[in-house]
């Protein structure tokens, strides 16, 4: 199944939205030569997309972040680019927003616009974060972001992990509640992360159909 | 229990509860926010209160109320907050009543950033409030670690009657790792007969008090504290360290910091020099009998703070003038990085001209 051009990533708080969006841009630019990067993200003060900026414009991504130039707020201020990356049929845009219905918030204001579009939305589930190990709890987060954007839920990415501490069986544990959520709501698995170093790793047939491999771009050296 | 990922405040809030804190007073700033967001969701869970006072200033009054009936209670901010709850905490300092206060230091002074620091270590350790007292001082840098010592924070707050404060920065707060919560490791902890539950007309009513107009008294009082204090000086001193007997060179370093200086050591070890570590883990009490170990031949002792150099002058007093001392750090949010640390390493190594 083919991506829609505009791509929309939520997800329950620390579900690792940012890095799949990171990463899902870098790959995004082997495809496409217009490749846009919307850092929506006012929930949180610090490890945002934007922090990335440089690295991914050297690499020809265009990044939109806050119209406040300064990396270091946690002003909710968009950039009028934004719109445009919506709209702009030449564009493979992708929105990066905050965690949980609240961050999904800011996609409200941009709902009428995005429904005219073909869109992609879609809902990065982590199995290994408190708040979403278990089909019902996953489902709530799912619907309320929905109800908050008013938009739906196109595709699930599956992206349970410990960070570094990530072993195969967490990819796998993540893979059954994915497809416990899926078959619930009727919404496909699109993705299913593995870091690189565990991407090979994989045996599962049903996996490895959907595997997208991920590079820490968000973690220092010195995290684990 | 398997492992699951959590962002650093909420593992505090989750630590906390699971110590048996039943109350949470405070108000938000980042970068702890999360912390009194978690505690407002699962307290009432657990039949705790959470409470969003109108300032740091009602918060720490109420964590002195709520210590003084003898239950489990937590306040968290971040430096500029931290700086208001300073009277309130020389209160329960004084009153000996046990509470855990969580710092996730940010930038300063004055309203600073919202990035990560290091420079609220003198007000930690040195008292930030008026007279003489201590505060035991966890300085964790991992969220497990985290997670560990605000468990064991309560309980040594309730074994001594003291104030314990949780100092870590915006980055463990904001960070997210993997994480196990253990069973606490129980500790016989003494009956809190001084906590003003009611007198059910069987006993002369308990007083929580921090006034002593009678000097005598106060003098006393202040003795009683000191000796505590040296109890807790003797007992709790807790650090990390190695390849100190054989180094040429020896860091210093604690928290989110001392995990960067150990990528650099890293770094050297390739280059063929030896570096040592001492990382502190209670800032308060210090481990200054560590550097007692430290290779006689060793080039100098290297400090790395996100500050411009506050536990140093700790250094230079465990050092007791054996070793030149040298300083790396960055201020206002910036992080040092491994880079940086490894040029200073083998200046001090090659020997600094």
């Amino acid at each position: 199944m083919l991506d829609k051009r505009l791509v929309i990533i939520t997800g329950h708080y620390g579900s690792g939205k940012t890095e799949f969006a990171v990463n899902y841009a870098v790959k995004m630019k082997n495809s496409y030569s217009n490749v846009s990067l919307a850092d929506l993200d006012i929930v949180n003060p610090y490890f945002r997309s934007r922090e990335k900026k440089i690295l991914l414009e050297d690499m020809g991504i265009q990044v939109l972040d806050s119209s406040i130039n300064n990396q270091t707020l946690d002003l909710p201020a968009l950039p009028a680019g934004i719109m445009g990356s919506i709209t702009n049929l030449n564009m493979k845009a992708i929105l990066d927003i905050g965690g949980d219905p609240v961050g999904a918030r800011v996609l409200a204001r941009f709902s009428d616009q995005i429904k005219m579009m073909d869109y992609d939305l879609f809902y990065v589930i982590n199995g290994n974060r408190p708040e979403t190990q278990t089909k019902e709890n996953v489902i709530r987060y799912l619907k309320d972001i929905e109800s908050t954007s008013g938009l739906k839920v196109t595709g699930l990415i599956n992206n349970t992990h410990l960070l570094k501490d990530t072993s195969v069986s967490d990819v796998e544990l993540g893979h059954e509640l994915s497809k416990e959520v899926s078959w619930e709501i009727d919404v496909p698995i699109r993705y299913e992360s593995a870091m690189m170093n565990i991407a090979d790793k994989i045996v599962s047939e049903e996996i490895k159909a959907k595997l997208f491999p991920l590079n820490l771009y968000m973690r220092e050296e010195w995290m684990s | 229990m398997a492992k699951v990922l959590m962002k650093g405040n909420e593992a505090v809030g989750a630590a906390a509860i699971k110590a048996g804190c039943k109350y949470f007073f405070g108000y938000p700033i980042t970068p702890q926010s999360e912390l009194p967001e978690y505690m407002s969701l699962e307290l009432p869970k657990v039949g705790g209160v959470f409470l969003q006072a109108e300032s740091e200033l009602a918060a720490i009054n109420m964590v002195y109320g709520a210590a003084g009936t003898g239950a489990r209670v937590m306040t968290g901010s971040s430096s500029p907050g931290i700086s208001l709850k300073q009277e309130g905490i020389t209160y329960c300092a004084g009153a000996e009543l046990p509470c855990v206060i969580v710092n996730m230091m940010r930038g300063g002074p004055g309203l600073g950033s919202i990035q990560p620091s290091q420079s609220d270590y003198f007000q930690a350790t040195r008292g930030g409030g008026n007279g003489d007292y201590r505060t035991i001082v966890y300085a964790p840098s991992s969220i497990q670690e985290t997670v560990d010592y605000v468990m064991e924070a309560f309980d040594k707050a309730d074994l001594y009657r003291t104030p314990v404060l949780i100092l870590a920065d915006g980055m463990i707060g904001q960070m997210m790792e993997a994480v196990e919560f253990k069973e606490p490791k129980k500790i016989d902890l003494p009956e809190k007969d001084w906590s003003t539950t009611g007198t059910k007309g069987k006993r002369t009513h308990n007083i929580v008090n921090s006034l002593y107009l009678d000097s005598e008294l106060l003098e006393k009082h202040n003795l009683k504290l000191e000796e505590k204090y040296k109890l807790i000086e003797e007992k709790e001193v807790i650090y990390e360290s190695f390849g100190l007997e054989d180094a040429d060179v020896v860091c210093v370093a604690y928290g989110t910091t001392s995990r960067i200086v150990k990528n650099a050591i890293k770094l050297s070890e390739e280059k063929g020099i030896k570096v040592g570590l001492i990382r502190p883990i209670t800032l308060w009490p210090y481990p200054y009998e560590i550097f007692k170990k430290i290779n006689p031949n060793a080039k100098g002792v290297l400090t790395v703070e996100m500050s411009t150099g506050q536990m140093i002058d700790d250094v230079k007093i465990a050092v007791e003038g054996k070793f030149p001392v040298y300083f790396n750090g960055r201020t206002g949010g910036m992080i040092p990085t491994p880079a940086s640390i490894l040029t200073d390493i083998e200046k001090i190594a090659g020997g600094i001209k």
